[in-house]
């Protein structure tokens, strides 16, 4: 699936965008998961999931919404616009 | 059905500034029942917690925050009787001073128009997905998202009106 980063967990992760293989993650904790585990640059953009927020194909979520079937996750931080 | 004119966006998302009576005027051209149009501008501050800042960089996301944008303005013309509904914002980098973001509400009373104006914004700030990154003497710091503005935006919830 394809999983999108903005603002500095971009930064941080290195990709505004990048496809992954969701290694049968249910939700987009365990996806998290499964990240953080991975690289050490995952492991910083996630290191505190107060501060993450999640979009599902587009949809506003949290991190338990289920992921199976996904074509497209979004992480980011708290939005500061207006 | 709040685009009297039809065929013109409701929402933004732009690199150009905007012209806010230009704007105002499209809004309500042969619409003779609105009696009210409630704008708001948002500028870029120069004082902020850190200091003074140079610039600020407003990064988006393509497609998904004019989708989100989209959902809070359908959320405004569900919640009030509105004959028109403005939201242009800006990305990129802009200076202190510099327009950022455009709401305007228009309705036939000034009631609906002021409350749907404050619900917009509150919602953007809250919702919408925009990163603000400001560039001071120490360097690139992203804005951290303020408690106040959850607070604002959780007085709308189950409906509530203000």
């Amino acid at each position: 699936m394809q999983v999108l980063y903005f603002a500095w967990m971009r930064e941080r992760v290195g990709a505004a965008a990048e496809e992954v293989d969701p290694e049968g993650a249910a939700t987009a904790r365990e996806l998290v998961e499964r990240l953080r585990a991975r690289e050490e640059r995952y492991a910083l953009a996630f290191a505190d999931l107060a501060a993450v927020r999640v979009a599902v194909d587009q949809e506003m979520t949290d991190l338990d919404a289920p992921i199976s079937g996904a074509r497209e996750i979004a992480f980011f931080p708290p939005v500061t616009g207006g | 059905m709040a685009d009297g004119a039809g065929a013109r966006p409701q929402v933004s998302v732009q690199r150009e500034d905007f012209d806010i009576a230009a704007e105002i005027e499209a809004l309500t051209a042969g619409n003779r029942d609105i009696g009210a149009v409630v704008s708001f501008t948002g500028l870029v501050r120069e004082m902020t917690g850190e200091g003074a800042i140079a610039a600020m960089e407003l990064e988006h996301w393509p497609g998904g925050t004019e989708n989100a944008l989209g959902k809070i303005v359908a959320e405004a013309e569900a919640r009030w009787p509105l004959d028109g509904v403005r939201v242009i914002h800006r990305y990129g980098p802009m200076a202190p001073g510099e327009r950022i973001v455009l709401v305007l509400a228009a309705s036939r009373h000034r009631a609906a128009a002021f409350e749907a104006a404050a619900f917009l914004m509150d919602y953007l700030k809250t919702r919408a997905p925009f990163w603000k990154k400001e560039h001071g003497p120490g360097g690139g710091r992203w804005v951290d998202a303020r408690e106040c503005d959850d607070a604002a935006a959780e007085r709308w919830r189950d409906g509530r009106r203000g």
